[in-house]
């Protein structure tokens, strides 16, 4: 008399492994996932809203706090749109700084990602290593930044400053270093026989699946599609850059895992290559008037003065247009449509966030997987709450 | 020998007849009406010239002059031709549009954002709910016409012992500085709503 009869979970809002505030709703029989409805929106601030009434500059730190845990990339597909509507070119040596922290963003993310995940499938000691390099990469956005994760360092026009001396050194420092903390992750990791049945063959998407339901970054390239935004659409100046685009061959949990691993080690060959190339001159274009002026020029000219503060109140006035543009941020393609109205604040300003697509699929990944294989799939896909619900 | 933009624009104004397409900062922008809205992404995504695969992104854009109050703006990507395109669409605020998920599975999420955000209608959407709002939220927060402050406000009641949603007190009006005119200083919230905090 063995009659199937689902029962309905509630997985979150405050669950360790749903890393944030999500709501899953689980129909389970037995411990078979038969449907998973996935509620965001628990952290929804608005950003859209917000970002509508503030001018450019102020509408800055609201990309931060989007993917909060790679901030900069946020910050540099807003800073793109900018540019691209009031048609202003970066110095060279700001598009450089901004390849660098954008790399080091995508670090930051993944040794978050992949460190968690493991955890939530029970190894413990890579959260500790990748954490202890996290840090180390946070005092770098500390040094340009003041800040160790809200930013607000990227202009449109390039960088907020200078990098400080001898931060180049540190960064080297830590590239020289750091391949060797992604080995040894990767031993307690890769061949692990626990972690292996943990992520192989769970949440597999094929390719054709993977194009349809919108996915993006390297959670497209593990299902075996060769494309990067860096390679196929380069802005700033990535087309410089010699690196690798790691692709996956069964889209499973696993090679987004081995995807992400390898995607660390061609950010630290792009760091290097941005360092020991680093350009010299000004970090951000300042003949455009999307710059302040400098203060010593503030000391001499009335006109410093009056620029200086139209720019802080009025702020710079952007070109009727709207424009859709890209970034490739750790987690997928972080897109930003900009429509402006020719005034001094975004008219709209849509943000796409990678997480938002890979979340929708979320069904169809853990159809037919158990319980437990839920946070596997949830963290192999890289979601962070801040900017599924902006 | 034409670039593969303009072979995949010529494509388009033949065999979809839109409204206008151009091309802006290298990605073409294509306006066509709501009723053969199916047809054209149909052909979009499947047109061995254009092979746009993959639905980026869905924006609503709210006009409220305009006649038609909605635009929706649909992102499309060809990793074939590298190519970025944006099809628009309007409509008024009565009026729905057809769903889009039977092309692309990934309209549905976009799809009850826009609901949720403008309250943009969908045929034949499987499961029109809101997404990112709060349940039994009221309102479309990104209407131009929403204030930004919204109209409730949550907090915990000691006495009820439960959550309750009480009408917006600002402790402080909103300042609106025109910027325009610096000199003529600033004009505050409408004084009139007494008892809210206004001075």
């Amino acid at each position: 008399m063995a009659e199937s009869k689902t029962v309905t979970v509630n997985f979150g809002p405050v669950h360790p492994a749903a890393h944030g505030v999500l709501r899953l709703i689980l129909d389970l029989d037995g411990e078979v996932v038969e449907r998973a409805d996935p509620h965001i929106g628990l952290l929804h601030r608005g950003t859209e809203k917000l970002i509508e009434t503030k001018t450019y500059l102020q509408a800055i730190p609201y990309f931060d706090r989007l993917d909060y845990v790679a901030p900069m990339n946020q910050e540099h597909a807003f800073a793109l749109a900018i540019e691209k509507l009031m048609k202003v070119d970066v110095p060279k040596r700001g598009q450089y700084i901004r390849v660098l922290f954008s790399e080091i963003g995508r670090l930051l993310s993944h040794l978050l990602n992949v460190t968690t995940t493991a955890m939530d499938v029970g190894a413990m000691t890579p959260i500790t290593w990748g954490f202890d390099e996290r840090e180390k990469l946070l005092d770098f956005y500390e040094e340009v930044s003041g800040s160790r994760f809200h930013a607000n360092y990227f202009r449109a026009g390039g960088v907020h400053q200078d990098l400080p001396d001898g931060l180049l050194e540190k960064i080297n420092d830590f590239c020289i270093s750091f391949p060797k903390v992604v080995d040894d992750m990767e031993t307690l990791l890769t061949e692990n026989r626990i972690f292996k049945q943990r992520n192989v063959d769970i949440g597999k998407i094929s390719k054709e699946e993977a194009v349809d339901n919108g996915f993006s970054g390297f959670v497209l390239r593990a299902s075996g599609v060769p494309w990067d935004l860096r390679r196929s659409q380069p802005y700033d100046s990535y087309e410089d850059f010699d690196f690798k685009v790691p692709i996956g061959k069964n889209g499973d949990c696993y090679d987004r895992y081995l995807c992400q691993m390898d995607e660390m080690r061609e950010s630290v060959k792009i760091m290097t290559q941005c360092i020991n190339n680093m350009p010299s001159g000004e970090v951000i274009n300042r003949d455009t008037k999307i710059a302040p002026p400098k203060r010593a020029e503030m000391k001499e000219s009335m006109e410093a003065i009056i620029h200086h503060f139209k720019f802080f109140t009025e702020g710079f006035h952007v070109p009727e247009g709207e424009i859709y543009t890209a970034v490739e941020a750790p987690k997928g393609e972080f897109g930003v449509y900009l429509i402006s109205d020719n005034t001094s604040r975004p008219y709209r300003c849509k943000i796409r966030a990678p997480g938002f697509a890979h979340l929708q699929a979320f069904n169809l990944l853990s159809k037919g997987h158990l319980l437990a294989d839920v946070p596997a799939i949830l963290g192999s896909l890289a979601i962070v709450f801040g900017e599924v619900d902006r | 020998m034409s670039s593969p933009i303009d072979l995949v624009v010529q494509t388009i104004s033949e065999k979809i007849n839109p409204i206008d397409v151009k091309v802006i900062n290298n990605q073409i922008e294509i306006i066509i009406e709501p009723r053969q809205i199916i047809s054209s992404f149909q052909f979009l995504k499947d047109s061995s010239k254009c092979q746009f695969r993959q639905l980026t992104d869905i924006a609503g854009v709210d006009y409220p002059d305009r006649e038609n109050r909605f635009e929706v703006v649909y992102h499309l990507l060809s990793f074939k031709n590298n190519l970025r395109a944006r099809v628009k669409v309007y409509i008024d605020e009565g009026s729905a549009i057809d769903s889009l998920t039977s092309v692309f599975p990934c309209a549905n999420w976009f799809e009850r954002e826009a609901f949720d955000m403008y309250g943009i209608q969908f045929n034949d959407h499987p499961d029109l709910r809101r997404i990112l709002t709060d349940y039994g939220f009221e309102g479309y927060p990104l209407r131009k016409d929403f204030p930004l402050s919204g109209n409730v406000e949550v907090r915990y009641n000691e006495i009820e012992k439960k959550i309750v949603y009480e009408p917006v007190k600002l402790q402080q009006d909103y300042r609106h500085f025109d910027i325009q005119s610096p000199w003529e200083g600033t004009t505050y919230k409408e004084e009139e709503q007494d008892g809210n905090g206004g001075k």
